[in-house]
């Protein structure tokens, strides 16, 4: 089975090739790297900051929208598409299970977005390495940021996946996709942040706000980011909410290993209930 | 090991309100081309998307080559080409289909081969984007070769293809059966079937209202034979009242009679002598078949 998955992924790779959707991802994640490394580079920043962990925690703030909106773009055509192509009947009539299916679609997307995200990283780190040299501190942060970055997208994917199982219609797949990016990416921040206000240092802050914070992954993903560049050195202008925090330090992690295994599993049995 | 490669029981599927099969139990044995025919709606596709197991029946049973329908271990052993099959246009022919023998267990390097066969080997490193419909479907048909299927589920496979590609579809489909594949085919081109199927199997509204082999199906239709007779010029008159026929212009005269009673008539033309030229004999078409069959026999499954 691992033969027919990789033949899978090699092609949809292929695929995410030939629609240009590996270039556009890539250079997306490249252009706003470079716009931060050299931003960040310029005079205005404090003495005695790394620039290399300055860059980072811009990183953090820039790909906690980007990844998942480039993870949403690259996986909520995987079965919709080939419901409207038509081309799904045969595929599920060959001897590869719907799981093997999902696996090899996921894996692809996958390696398409951390390539786009260490391409980008990458080129970011160059530039600022090369311009104020590089501390190993600041790899150790863009190296963190890198894998969170990575499964942050994995979450997102396998939203991607499953929203893409459970419509018949890409455009109907494209336009959900979107607004879960709006609502988990955008507004739950704010709500969150209205909520807090609202209740001003009482049970919800202190209680169920840390919870909620660490088990949304763009929170998590910023938290666990966050949280170590700022035991590392003060930042200026990081937001200070993380150090009213009481849950383990493991726990942002394990958000981001449980959300795309929970999604994946329900977009595989959404998959299963799919009569082509 | 059962004998058969396909043994539906009393298979019931419904959609909503919809029965697309109402019990129908039939079977297909290897090496076996099996024509199933009936008007759009009938069920075709529905008994079809059962037996590849993208279904699954309400009520009834069904063994897929020894396997429950949709099994790994069938799939392994189904080849499926699909009505208006459909691929990635931004894949190339033989990327494609190096991913389908990839996913059967198979080497790529069987593609050019296989291309080669239906006659695509020249647009094997094309876009499949560019390609004609009728050059898809062949494509379609080169899937069906990979591994050595012993059932093969062909749904209107003939439709974009021109002669010369049906030609080479139906040797094909011969192959396969000669090596001992059963063939489940849905089609509308019932003289293509006349001659390439061995047994014929209509549907109507979910119900199979006829199951046997051409012969079979005209010896229980017991349609009339027709005979044609051509005649001497001027003599289609006399030779219509002594025989009995219908005179169809001044040299044609045709008669129409049972199968028991052709033999009579043919004598009775031959002892015209010298006013008849030639004569033929027409049994009822599957076209004609078709017709009576769908026509005359009401349904328990009628739905309103």
């Amino acid at each position: 089975m691992i033969g027919q998955i990789a033949a899978i992924t090699a092609t949809e790779m292929r695929i995410a090739l030939r629609n240009r959707w590996v270039i556009t991802a890539t250079a997306l994640m490249t252009v706003f790297g470079l716009i931060l490394a050299f931003a960040g580079s310029s005079p205005a920043g404090t003495l005695g900051v790394d620039r290399l962990t300055l860059t980072a925690s811009s990183l953090a703030t820039l790909s906690v929208y980007l990844v998942p909106l480039i993870a949403l773009l690259l996986s909520y055509d995987s079965f919709a598409g080939e419901r409207e192509r038509g081309t799904l009947a045969l595929l599920l009539t060959y001897p590869v299970p719907r799981s093997g299916l999902l696996a090899a679609k996921f894996a692809a997307q996958l390696g398409v977005l951390a390539g786009a995200i260490i391409v980008g990283y990458g080129v970011a780190t160059v530039v600022v390495a090369g311009l104020h040299g590089a501390s190993a501190d600041g790899l150790g942060h863009i190296a963190r940021l890198a894998v969170t970055a990575i499964l942050l997208g994995a979450v997102f994917l396998a939203v991607g996946d499953l929203i893409s199982a459970s419509v018949r219609q890409p455009g109907t797949a494209a336009s959900l996709a979107l607004g879960v990016w709006v609502v988990a990416v955008v507004m739950l921040d704010v709500a969150l942040l209205g909520a807090v206000v609202a209740d001003d240092g009482g049970v919800f802050t202190k209680t169920v706000f840390p919870v909620l914070l660490v088990a949304s992954p763009t929170d998590a993903f910023r938290l666990f980011n966050l949280l170590a560049i700022e035991a590392d050195a003060a930042v200026p202008g990081l937001a200070s909410a993380p150090q009213t925090l009481t849950l383990p330090a493991f726990a942002p992690i394990a958000t981001l290993v449980a959300w795309p295994l929970l999604l994946l599993a329900g977009a595989l049995a959404t998959l299963r209930r799919i009569e082509p | 090991m059962s004998i058969s490669a396909i043994e539906l029981s009393r298979i019931e599927k419904r959609f909503g309100a919809l029965t697309a099969l109402n019990g129908v139990t039939l079977s297909v044995a290897p090496g076996e081309r099996l024509a199933l025919l009936g008007h759009n709606g009938a069920g075709k596709t529905t008994l079809i998307r059962l037996v590849l197991g993208l279904i699954r029946p309400d009520g009834g049973t069904l063994r897929v080559l020894d396997g429950a329908a949709g099994s790994m271990a069938a799939r392994r052993r189904i080849a499926y080409l699909p009505e208006n099959v459909a691929f990635h246009g931004a894949l190339t022919g033989r990327e494609q289909l190096a991913l389908f023998a990839r996913m059967r267990g198979r080497r790529a390097t069987i593609v050019p081969g296989l291309l080669d066969r239906v006659g695509l080997g020249e647009a094997l490193d094309r876009r499949i984007s560019t390609w004609s419909k009728g050059m898809r479907q062949r494509l379609g048909l080169a899937q069906i070769l990979i591994g050595e299927p012993d059932l093969v589920v062909l749904d209107e496979p003939t439709s974009g293809l021109d002669p010369i590609s049906r030609g080479m579809f139906y040797d094909i489909v011969a192959e396969l059966a000669g090596r001992g594949a059963a063939v489940l085919l849905s089609s509308h081109a019932l003289t293509e079937m006349e001659a390439r199927a061995d047994r014929i199997v209509i549907l109507k509204k979910g119900d199979i209202v006829a199951d046997g082999r051409l012969a079979e199906l005209r010896a229980g239709a017991a349609l009339p034979i027709r005979l044609r007779v051509s005649v001497k010029p001027d003599e289609a008159d006399r030779v219509a009242e002594t025989v009995g026929g219908l005179r169809i212009n001044g040299c044609a005269v045709e008669i129409s009679c049972s199968a028991d009673d052709k033999l009579r008539h043919l004598a009775a033309v031959t002892a015209l002598g010298p006013a008849v030229e030639d004569i033929e004999i027409v049994p009822p078409s599957l076209e004609d078949l078709y017709r009576h069959f769908n026509q005359s026999r009401p349904s328990a499954g009628d739905q309103p």
